[in-house]
């Protein structure tokens, strides 16, 4: 008996219990840290280095939103989580915010308990295959045998997409993405599907990437997006204002690489995201020159872009719906007021 | 026919003989291209990817230390290795120390070690840099959550046997139900809930290590083998011991704790090896749940896409570490039941 | 232990409010957790439809299935490729044992080399090395190997000929257990005579022949009725005849050649646990070989056999869970997996997977415990 109980006592210890209120905003700020799921691996969205720091446009988000409540970017524990677990970890507390590519819908955002803050990037979900197949549109790909990864919105798409076009197929899940890819390069199926940004980074990782190519079409509208849990609508405005920051940044173009010029800027506009003027940060609960935190610590959209998924990272993608709505795409911050 | 020739003896004709050498020879006609692949055709030295047609040891040497420890910081492999060399001290000091005071040393072995093991490992209780549980892998990972989760498992195994050896019905029944639902259900899905259903059972903002969810998962499991394991134990000492005992004037428990549990204990020590051995191999599935143990360190690599095409040389390996540490402890615990 | 009444009563109270604390404390935790996420609860997603494709199943599914015929899929599966390995299992387990008892050491030497190999390995090890690194050796689908005239063989699976009307399998296999029932019915007749009259019948031979004919002549009654779908390149893939898959294929060779290494041991403890005598006592009767290992010894090793054998059979059904990481769709990937994903709910499919695995297991040792019985009764006589 005495050696049960002090076993219970040790894992009693072992454990750290902290209690949840409907408030992740004090939570975090008693904590010191910010917790944020992120996935396993998906180049230029979050993956680590062999130092285990964590890179991507995702990760990016997580470290602008420690900066706007904690004022510092690195305070940010990143958890890596399997498509399956990501909902369970935020509903029960393990995780302050999601931030794993995660696409926004309906049934997600009702029923799971848990309210998207907004979307960080407009995928659509498209086929990699190889080029010598000769195949120009997926309306050619009969009886394929498609690869994908579980637990996705991915596998619901696909049959969508064969079912309306009549078209017969093949389906091989696997529970990693590494796992689909060299499924895909050993032959066992004939195409990949994923979200398109995934498959450029997919490709990279080929040994020989140029032979292979990502149809242009899409079969469904990703809109990828932060979560947080259903019902702290506090939390939930710091993470949807944190991306609108970002976002604002790039119109306004202040970044980190435009931070001096900005420091002296006369445009109302400006000062007020510079925190010079106005009280915008005060209605959020946070300090005021928070989206300054953000935009010189972490950079603006346009930069965190740039460096993870445009010209200047290895995937090379087009900004397309990505373009601010000024420059043909689709995000919109709403005004700074 | 043949066997049961063998059965009483029957010495082998010149036909046997000379099937036998037939055997022999295409036995090993089949058996050179492989040598060949892995040692002749193998390419040993270099840091890229390999170019003949042999086996790439290449690629286990450049990962050796990710098999062995994961990604623990390099500067703190100290620590891993200490705690590995701990346990190897403390267990062998259980098996070479007289039965009487290794029956006194265990329960401070699977209660002090267990802790003194995550501190290390963890570091933060020392003062020592603070290396994530997320970052512990590779063999040394399989083998604490072996270590870690028997430690946890028997304590509770030992309650379960006794329950279900107990006269009041109530707690009889509850050990059965519990014992049996256990065995009933796979490991992988008990891993599966301990990872998605266990915080949802905690009360709300419970924040639980993901090694630690694990390790309740396999504790739990295991408990159930190891309680059956124990009961075993306990029925094969002679119901004479017991009343011996209360002749001699010893209450319940120190009949029990002091008379037959010691006797029950040591006739089920190789089981207890069986137990570990299979609990080893069972580890590997945490890689299901996204740790990196040995095999799931192997599988990562496996699926590099840079080093893609040598699985096999991976899984040779992988299957190699696992055959000679099960091998071994299952001769060790064949020794040990025929020493009795 | 003699205790009073009144402290059992005492105890057990005790015991009794602590698993009651225990279990509101966690429906507790559970139903706060829902109502302050919002997370839905109940069992009504049953009915909600699945909308995913699958690629292996029995039962008729389809996208617009429910995910209650999800769970069904699973369960279905998991039972095919489970009976399947241990049929594979027993027969690969006994060719070891008798390798592992027969006088030539080479035959042994394999025998003890297989059984110490395969066991010391994770099984899931070595379900990967199944799938991973030995099925990815098989040709793309253009260069498929042809078996015979219309059996072809690739990385994406084994295509096979197939009646276009399912029930026409069905029949074969309803005609089989016609034949077995019918033949132990017949056997146990034709022992009664034996043992009435003394004397072997005449048509003792005949109950051994009624599981084979059945079957043929089912396959002769069919053979001008049914038509086979043939299998042949369509776009990318082969279309047509049955389609094996590689995930299949993977699965049942590593769950039956591992299960077979422990269940060539049991077989091999067992007929050493039968006592040399008794084989020296029937040679010395005249009984050949053959009759001594048919009639004396494996009678008497069943005994030994069964219970280990049965938990043996118990642990592949749960293994075979295992094929959920090489994507074969079992009820552990598909429920576990998807079906979790796309409702979010995670306690009742938790709940319905693990009650599955148990009542499987439960039933199969309750019927093992029967037949067990009426073993052991034969035995006595």
């Amino acid at each position: 008996m005495k050696t049960l109980g002090l076993s219970l006592c040790a894992l009693a210890t072992v454990c750290v219990a902290t209690s949840v209120r409907a408030d992740t905003l004090a939570d975090v700020k008693q904590r010191g840290y910010l917790k944020c799921g992120v996935s396993q691996g998906l180049p230029g969205f979050s993956t680590a280095d062999k130092e285990g720091h964590w890179f991507g446009i995702d990760v990016d988000l997580c470290r602008a939103i420690a900066a706007a409540v904690l004022g510092d970017q690195s305070k940010v524990k990143y958890t890596p989580l399997s498509a399956k677990e990501r909902f369970t970890a935020l509903q029960s507390g393990e995780i302050d915010v999601l931030s794993r590519n995660t696409s926004y819908t309906l049934q997600r955002d009702a029923s799971m308990g848990i309210d998207f803050a907004g979307v960080i990037y407009y995928d659509g979900q498209g086929f990699m295959l190889h080029k010598k197949l000769g195949v120009t549109s997926a309306a050619q790909l009969i009886n394929a045998s498609i690869c994908i990864n579980l637990g996705t919105t991915t596998e619901l798409n696909v049959a969508d997409f064969f079912r309306s076009q009549k078209i017969k197929y093949k389906l091989v899940t696997f529970e990693k993405n590494d796992e689909v890819v060299a499924a895909y390069d050993a032959g066992r199926c004939d195409v990949i599907s994923s979200d398109q940004s995934g498959l450029y980074a997919d490709r990279t990782k080929l040994k020989h990437p140029e032979d292979h190519v990502v149809l242009p079409e899409k079969i469904s509208k990703e809109p990828l997006g932060p979560a947080v849990r259903h019902g702290d609508n506090r939390w939930g405005d710091i993470v949807r204002w944190t991306l609108f920051t970002m976002l604002e940044g790039e119109e306004l173009e202040v970044g980190m690489n435009t931070m001096e010029a900005a420091e002296k800027s006369e445009k109302p506009a400006v000062r007020r995201i510079m925190g010079a003027e106005g009280e915008l940060g005060k209605n959020l609960g946070l300090a005021p020159d928070f989206a300054k935190k953000i935009l010189s610590q972490v950079g603006n959209y346009g930069e965190v872009f740039e460096r993870n998924l445009g010209q200047s990272s290895p995937l090379k993608i087009d900004r397309g719906l990505n373009n601010l709505w000024s420059k043909g795409g689709l995000h919109y911050a709403m005004p700074f007021r | 026919m043949s066997v049961v020739n063998a059965k009483i003896g029957a010495k082998q004709s010149l036909l046997q003989k000379s099937i036998n050498a037939v055997l022999l020879l295409i036995l090993a006609g089949l058996l050179f291209p492989v040598f060949k692949w892995a040692i002749i055709d193998a390419q040993w030295a270099g840091t890229d990817r390999c170019t003949g047609d042999g086996a790439c040891w290449v690629f286990i040497k450049l990962r050796l230390m990710t098999f062995m420890f994961g990604f623990y910081e390099t500067e703190e492999l100290w620590r891993p290795s200490l705690v590995l060399a701990l346990w190897a001290i403390a267990i062998a000091t259980l098996f070479r120390s007289t039965y009487s005071r290794g029956l006194k040393i265990l329960p401070a072995v699977i209660v002090l070690l267990p802790l003194l093991s995550w501190g290390l490992l963890d570091g933060r209780w020392f003062g020592l840099p603070h290396v994530e549980t997320t970052r512990w892998g590779g063999l040394l990972l399989s083998l604490m959550i072996t270590l870690m989760g028997l430690s946890l498992a028997f304590p509770l195994g030992l309650l379960l046997a006794l329950g279900r050896m107990s006269d009041l019905p109530l707690i009889k029944a509850g050990s059965v139900a519990f014992v049996e639902l256990w065995r009933g259900v796979p490991l992988i899905a008990v891993l599966f809930m301990s990872s998605v259903m266990l915080p949802l059972v905690l009360p709300p903002g419970t924040e639980l290590d993901k090694l630690i969810r694990v390790l309740v998962g396999v504790a739990l499991f295991t408990s159930a083998y190891l309680a059956e394991v124990i009961r075993a134990g306990l029925r094969g000492v002679p119901s004479g011991q017991a009343e011996a005992a209360a002749a001699l004037g010893l209450m319940g428990w120190q009949r029990l704790f002091l008379v037959v549990l010691p006797q029950a204990l040591r006739s089920v020590i190789p089981s207890l090896v069986n137990s570990f051995i299979s609990l080893f191999k069972d580890t590997s599935l945490v890689m299901i749940v996204g740790m990196f143990d040995l095999l799931g360190t192997v599988q990562q690599a496996n699926t590099d896409p840079y080093w893609l095409g040598y699985s096999t040389e991976g899984y040779l390996f992988a299957g190699l570490v696992y055959w000679a540490m099960c091998f071994t402890l299952s001769r060790f615990s064949m020794k040990l039941e025929q020493a009795r | 232990m003699n205790k009073s009444p009144a402290k059992k009563w005492l105890i057990q109270g005790l015991f009794f409010l602590v698993l009651v604390a225990v279990f509101a404390f966690a429906g507790h935790n559970v139903s706060m957790q829902l109502k302050v996420r919002g997370i839905s609860s109940g069992f009504d997603f049953l009915q909600n439809q699945a909308g995913f494709g699958i690629a292996f199943h029995l039962i008729p599914y389809s996208e617009t299935s429910s995910l209650g015929r999800v769970f069904l899929v699973g369960a279905v599966n998991t039972l095919f490729v489970s009976i399947i390995s241990i049929v594979f299992a027993s027969v690969i387990g006994l060719i070891i044992a008798l390798f592992r008892m027969s006088p030539l050491p080479v035959l042994r030497a394999i025998g003890a080399t297989y059984v110490e190999t395969l066991r010391n390995i994770p099984l899931l090890l070595q379900f990967f090395v199944w799938y991973f690194a030995v099925l990815r050796q098989l040709p793309m689908p253009l260069e498929s190997w042809r078996i015979g005239k219309s059996i072809y063989l690739n990385i994406r699976g084994l295509y096979l000929p197939f009646p276009e009307d399912a029930a026409a399998v069905w029949m074969v296999i309803a005609a089989l257990i016609v034949g077995l029932t019918l033949g132990h019915v017949a056997r146990a007749l034709a022992r009664g005579q034996r043992v009435r009259s003394g004397r072997t019948p005449l048509w003792n031979w005949v109950p051994f022949t009624l599981p084979l004919l059945f079957p043929v002549l089912a396959l002769l009654y069919l053979r001008s009725r049914v038509t086979f779908t043939v299998p042949y390149l369509e776009g990318f893939n082969y279309s047509g005849g049955a389609q094996i898959i590689p995930e299949l294929i993977a699965a049942i060779a590593a769950l039956s050649l591992y299960t077979a290494s422990f269940i060539a041991e049991i077989i091999r403890g067992a007929v050493g646990a039968v006592s040399k005598h008794q084989t020296e006592a029937a040679l010395a009767l005249g009984l050949k070989p053959r009759q001594v290992l048919v009639q004396i010894i494996f009678p008497q090793a069943m005994g030994h056999i069964l219970p280990p054998l049965t938990s043996q059979y118990l642990n592949l059904i749960k293994n075979s869970s295992l094929a959920a990481a090489i994507a074969f769709p079992e009820l552990v990937l598909l429920f576990a997996g998807t079906s979790l994903n796309v409702s979010g709910q995670a306690v009742e499919i938790m709940m319905m997977t693990l009650g599955f695995y148990l009542v499987v297991s439960l039933c199969l040792s309750a019927l093992i415990n029967l037949y067990q019985a009426r073993v052991l009764r034969y035995e006595r006589r």
